[in-house]
């Protein structure tokens, strides 16, 4: 990888992503082998928002690399309920760690706290914003299971505020894949990400209709449609109701369709569905751990810039 | 146009900003933070004929130049503006404007949820693009209107 911190998927080049998934492959081959690789070093979390897999799981690689961690814990036992700044914070708990996860409710908070440290930061979720760390486990998860060429992919949900669908997408047009998005107009694309998608020269199609292209699709990636979103309930549970997914949604699909989902879900996906071919989404959450190993090992050897 | 002519009085020492399109004077001061309580001294002159425009404004300032983000910014409203350094009724100093790569501070990110607009230690910064101009932080584009995003 050419840069120190992760902030965004879209500063990953297609060869990027490979190194991460290659060596995240690596890892999950025989996990014993980088056991101690990582020693004496100690990953800084800081959680401002509420996580489980995202945390758990960086807390599960650094630890299975030899490492550990110091966590800030929540925002109420901390200094930020003082009032100090996100600058001042990571500018702290810098000195007491080799690299830092971040996770903040305001977009662009990762990249503005990377500009005030020398350590790695990896963006752990900003907001509306981006979350890369997810994208390159949800790329493994895809290659281990469909390859990441020539392929149709689905992306259904909150398009607007969902930012695993951002990094997501941007990943997705290093890659010969044709992404179809599927979603209720008022939680369409934001104009930055079809820019971004535009000026990739992706294959890019909107739906508002599973139906229209469900037959096609070989991943069906599912995100949370948010209630906070919907200033009315009944607006949200009108929407909501047609983006879920049970049995008699699926008999279209192929056979070989892969469903995705970033977790957690609360009903877009029907418990029916956890125990067919299609499900993929418990082992997409698991891969979190070992992709997170290969990226704070090269984040860590990236001693000269390049990956070693 | 002779001297006489002039709708603006001249200034001793400060910036002309002409060449800036009709109707688009206040906004150059709202760029400049000028609103009036600051007590400089300014001269306006409002959708006058011009050889390069349609109508130009002329906007001068006494005992002020311009800082190069106000410079940058200025340029996405004024692309044609010629900024003209006076001292002592002369002027010293005359540039046209190049379109930035990025313009900082000046305007404020209309993203509620942009960290920029949180209370921490950052300015805001633009990525210009062809038709619009975008928040490197926070990635949100604007694209109309760019003169109600101006914070200072």
């Amino acid at each position: 990888m050419r840069d120190e911190h992760l902030i965004t998927a879209k500063q990953l080049s297609r060869e990027d992503i490979e190194t991460v998934l290659d060596r995240a492959a690596e890892i999950a081959a025989d996990p014993s082998a980088v056991s101690d690789r990582h020693a004496d070093t100690l990953l800084g979390l800081l959680f401002f928002e509420p996580s489980t897999r995202t945390k758990m799981s960086f807390e599960a690689a650094i630890k299975r690399l030899g490492g550990d961690t110091v966590d800030m814990g929540s925002v109420d036992s901390s200094s930020v309920s003082k009032g100090e700044s996100l600058a001042d914070t990571v500018r702290v708990i810098e000195g007491y760690a080799d690299a830092l996860v971040l996770r903040h409710p305001r977009q662009g908070s990762a990249k503005m706290a990377s500009e005030f440290v020398d350590v790695p930061l990896v963006n752990a979720g900003d907001g509306a914003g981006h979350h890369p760390t997810q994208t390159l486990l949800d790329l493994y998860t895809m290659r281990e299971q469909n390859g990441l060429d020539d392929l149709t992919i689905g992306i259904m949900g909150d398009l607007k505020y969902g930012r695993t669908v951002h990094s997501l997408a941007n990943a997705l047009t290093n890659f010969d894949v044709r992404q179809h998005f599927i979603s209720p107009e008022s939680l369409q694309l934001p104009r930055s990400v079809r820019y971004d998608l535009h000026q990739e020269g992706a294959s890019v199609r909107e739906h508002t209709d599973l139906d229209e292209i469900l037959p096609e699709l070989d991943v069906l990636y599912v995100t949370r449609i948010q209630r906070e979103r919907f200033p009315d309930e009944n607006e949200y549970h009108a929407v909501a109701g047609e983006y879920q997914i049970d049995a008699g949604t699926l008999e279209s699909a192929s056979d070989d369709l892969t469903i995705m989902h970033p977790l957690p879900r609360v009903d877009e996906i029907a418990p029916e569905i956890d125990e067919t071919d299609h499900a993929n989404y418990f082992s997409q959450a698991h891969n979190g751990v070992p992709v997170r190993m290969a990226l704070l090992d090269l984040l860590l050897s990236n001693e000269g810039g390049d990956v070693q | 146009m002779s001297d006489h002519e002039l709708r603006v009085s001249k200034i001793r020492n400060g910036t002309v900003i002409d060449h800036v399109p009709g109707g688009q004077a206040l906004n150059v001061l709202a760029i400049l933070g000028i609103d009036g309580s600051g007590g400089e001294q300014v001269s306006i002159g409002m959708n006058v004929p011009s050889d390069r425009l349609p109508s130009k404004d002329i906007v001068k300032v006494e005992g002020r130049e311009l800082s190069q983000n106000e410079v940058d910014v200025l340029s996405l409203i004024a692309p044609d503006a010629t900024i003209n350094i006076v001292s002592e009724y002369d002027v010293v100093d005359k540039r046209r404007l190049d379109r930035p790569k990025h313009v900082e501070g000046v305007l404020v990110c209309p993203n509620r949820n942009c960290i920029t607009t949180d209370d921490e230690p950052v300015e805001s910064k633009f990525e210009v693009l062809d038709d619009e101009v975008r928040c490197i932080y926070c990635d949100t584009i604007i694209r109309d209107n760019l003169t109600e995003h101006i914070g200072n």
